[in-house]
């Protein structure tokens, strides 16, 4: 019945919430800095000095390579997860594809994200020194783990309709997840029995590939990355799934 | 000629209170679910290419479920419907604006919305701006602009977008006499060029001259379907009929 444009929409929508968003703030992009960059002072200050861990060599970039992929993932899955509740005006009064919302919503933080990204490489640049030709892996994994996000956002975002409550499990999964996910420990200093489980985690697989790639300069584990991928992509489908049930009565609930 | 909205027997309810949308609401419901309320009951009618359909009710009646039905917004929960065309909804004008971003901004983001293709919408930017006669306030923020000159600019995005079928929920009412005309010009022009339209509105002389058929809604139910002037004629006397009793009873 709606039969415009999928992609100019989306990219339209994205540039609102984007211009939205830092029409408002003077320092515009410098914000998406500040909490990685102070998490990461934190955190080194923390592992270095109080529990100093002698294994773990450059340890803010190693710090950065968790806090980047799991910061983007718990601001967008949340952002995503209360997408049609927040633009119900949209959703009641347009008949647009319902799962550009949620998208949008996901793909809009990728500004912070690539903002962040920016500070990663420059913070592996300059305590590693030099790129390597492992950095062509990098657009392959993010771009992993935003089908991933894409896939959560959807079917929480489908729940969040009928169950207001889902924002707040979401939230209390994301707090849950900063210990589950290695970011101020490594892969190493997890048993051999949990490892394996814990990279069916894409958030986790991702930190265990950025380490690989950034710091120690060799391809990410094709295990892990077969891991990542199978992930991910289940999750986008069975968001997907979810969210077309779940379509069907958002008029109704919202 | 071929028909482009079909409903057969549609009904739409709603559950009424059923509370908050919170875990414990729900749970609540699905145990108990709450008594239905019924927005459209029993209703079937078709309108062919190059028609044009009003619908009158009293507030409450369920005209504008039965557009929302129609554009596609919420499913019927029984019956058929049937759409064959492109639609352009000005069921609230001016979905998806935000006061912060300006005119231009508006416009394109507004003009996805309802379906414009990335090169329609290069193309038919100035139109736009030009039927919206903003000028230069086109780039300034919206909340900057009157509630006139948001209503000059929805409308201006929306006729332009050129869909097979129109659907106007009440929304004439706003904007000076001059524009007014202007708009419904160009409504008139686009039912020349053939094209469908679905119109709700308690403006009952706009209507007839706007469209040829006419549909009386009261309490989800259809009373009469048929010529404008006669359905909108019949809806006048029975609400002439209330008025003069509830007078009459303020007398006594």
């Amino acid at each position: 019945m709606w039969r415009g444009d999928s992609i100019f929409l989306l990219q339209n929508l994205i540039m609102k919430d984007f211009r939205i968003r830092y029409r408002n703030m003077s320092l515009g992009v410098l914000w998406s800095l500040l909490n990685p960059l102070v998490m990461m002072g934190v955190l080194t200050f923390v592992f270095t000095m109080i529990f100093p861990n002698p294994n773990i060599r450059n340890y803010p970039v190693f710090v950065l390579c968790g806090l980047v992929p799991y910061s983007f993932f718990t601001i967008a899955w949340i952002s995503g997860t209360t997408s049609i509740v927040d633009n119900s005006g949209l959703v009641k009064r347009v008949p647009v594809p319902r799962e550009i919302v949620p998208i949008a919503s996901v793909l809009s933080n990728c500004v912070h994200l690539v903002v962040q990204i920016g500070l990663l490489l420059a913070a592996a640049l300059l305590f590693r020194g030099g790129a390597n030709r492992y950095w062509f892996w990098l657009p392959l994994i993010w771009v992993l783990e935003l089908i991933f996000v894409c896939g959560m956002a959807l079917a929480t975002a489908a729940f969040n309709v009928y169950i207001r409550d889902t924002r707040y499990i979401v939230e209390s999964i994301n707090t849950v997840l900063f210990w589950l996910v290695p970011i101020f420990y490594g892969l190493e200093a997890i048993p051999a029995k949990f490892a394996e489980v814990y990279q069916y985690n894409p958030i986790a697989a991702l930190v265990v590939c950025l380490r690989d790639i950034l710091l120690k300069a060799q391809a990410p584990p094709a295990a892990t990355l077969e891991k990542l991928t199978a992930v991910s992509m289940l999750t986008f489908v069975v968001g997907l799934v979810i969210f077309q049930k779940g379509k069907r009565a958002f008029y109704d609930h919202i | 000629m071929e028909d482009i909205v079909v409903f057969d027997n549609v009904a739409k309810y709603f559950h009424t209170h059923s509370g908050q949308m919170l875990l414990r609401d729900r749970l609540f419901h699905w145990m108990r679910p709450a008594p239905r309320f019924y927005a459209l009951r029993g209703v079937s009618f078709a309108i062919r290419r190059g028609e044009s359909l009003a619908v009158v009710g009293q507030n409450g009646a369920g005209k504008s479920t039965l557009l929302n039905i129609a554009t596609g917004l919420c499913l019927p929960s029984e019956g058929t419907v049937e759409i064959n065309g492109r639609l352009a909804a000005l069921l609230e004008l001016g979905s998806g604006f935000h006061p912060d971003l300006t005119g231009a901004e508006n416009i394109r983001i507004n003009a996805a919305l309802l379906g414009l293709r990335r090169r329609q919408t290069h193309q038919r930017f100035d139109q736009i701006v030009e039927f919206s006669e903003l000028g230069n306030f086109i780039y300034e923020p919206l909340r900057t602009y009157s509630a006139g000159m948001v209503m000059r600019l929805a409308f201006s995005v929306a006729v332009n977008v050129d869909p097979d079928i129109l659907i106007i929920d009440e929304v004439l009412g706003v904007g000076d006499q001059s524009f007014f005309q202007k708009c419904l010009e160009r409504i008139l022009e686009f039912r020349h060029g053939g094209k469908t339209l679905l119109c709700v509105s308690h403006a009952l002389n706009t209507l007839e001259g706007l469209c040829d058929r006419g549909l009386w809604l009261d309490h989800g139910r259809v009373l009469k379907a048929g010529p404008v002037q006669q359905v909108v004629e019949e809806y006048k006397r029975s609400n002439g009929v209330a008025q003069a009793l509830t007078s009459a009873q303020t007398v006594a």
